[in-house]
């Protein structure tokens, strides 16, 4: 029973993505060519997200725990540190270049279309990339 | 490539995204990232945590063919790039997500929703890169 709630929550996720066109490179990557071909539509699809999101959480977190678990998992990290900044523009260049990102290309997956494919498998391997960099341990500091 | 400005599918299909957001909290109790449910169904804390992150990602698969049925036309995927610029661009955002601990939907919405400081400087990082990517990109090495 819970999974069909968790899989019909993912349909709702997924029509929003592709009713709104963001699993649409070419709408996305338009949004930020305010120099050339501008298309605000990502900035009406993020400001009522956000707002549904902010009142529809101000609720929920109301209640004392959610419906299938024990506890509500909130972040906890606080910090502004190099990795966030600098981790977060990495993928803001990536993301420039391709015109997917990772929620825009999970609902774009069941269109079939092998350039989603190809990213998909792409970002996959960044994301094993990073894994395996951040299980190495850290090199003990050299020179004399 | 010039794309329709769509303001009415914009803020319906963002307020789904909200909704969706919103139900998984109700559900789980978790955020909506799909970094960290990629993450997390790929490699997986457990059994339970594997099973619920699979049927979301199932559920998001499925939408484009419920909007075949409802409109008779896959959603529009127009790929304004070549296949290394979606390789280099996807192991980045892949790094890049992974360090930044989450992306679009987990900072940009979850997270700016709950005025977390981190998801706010996370998602003028990315929108800042972005927006320079694109330009130099189209402008400065294409223009």
């Amino acid at each position: 029973m819970h999974l069909v709630v968790t899989y019909l929550i993912g349909v709702v996720f997924g029509l929003g993505i592709v009713i709104s066109g963001m699993s649409n490179p070419a709408k996305v990557l338009n949004f930020f060519d305010v120099a050339g071909s501008w298309d605000p539509s990502l900035a009406f699809v993020m400001g009522s997200a956000l707002a549904v999101t902010a009142i529809g959480y101000r609720i929920v977190l109301r209640g004392t725990r959610p419906l299938f678990e024990g506890n509500f998992s909130l972040p906890t990290a606080r910090d502004l540190d190099a990795r966030l900044i600098g981790g977060s523009a990495v993928f803001g260049v990536g993301w420039g270049i391709a015109g997917f990102c990772p929620g825009g290309a999970l609902p774009a997956l069941g269109t079939g279309r092998s350039e989603v494919l190809i990213f998909t498998a792409a970002l996959i391997a960044g994301l094993a990339l990073a894994r395996f960099i951040k299980s190495r341990p850290t090199p003990a500091p050299s020179g004399a | 490539m010039e794309t329709a400005f769509t303001p009415i599918q914009a803020l319906i299909g963002g307020s789904l995204i909200g909704l969706s957001a919103v139900l998984l909290m109700w559900a789980r109790g978790r955020i909506m990232g799909a970094t960290g449910v990629m993450a997390g169904l790929i490699w997986p804390e457990n059994r339970d945590a594997f099973m619920w992150r699979a049927a979301l990602v199932l559920g998001m698969v499925t939408a484009p063919a419920l909007y075949l049925l409802a409109t008779g036309a896959m959603p529009p995927v127009q790929v304004p790039v070549s296949t290394p610029m979606l390789i280099a661009g996807g192991l980045l955002v892949g790094l890049g997500v992974s360090y930044g601990g989450g992306c679009t939907s987990g900072h940009g919405v979850c997270g700016m929703a709950r005025l977390s400081p981190r998801s706010i400087v996370a998602t003028l990082s990315f929108m800042a890169a972005t927006g320079v990517t694109v330009f130099v990109i189209r402008h400065v090495i294409g223009g």
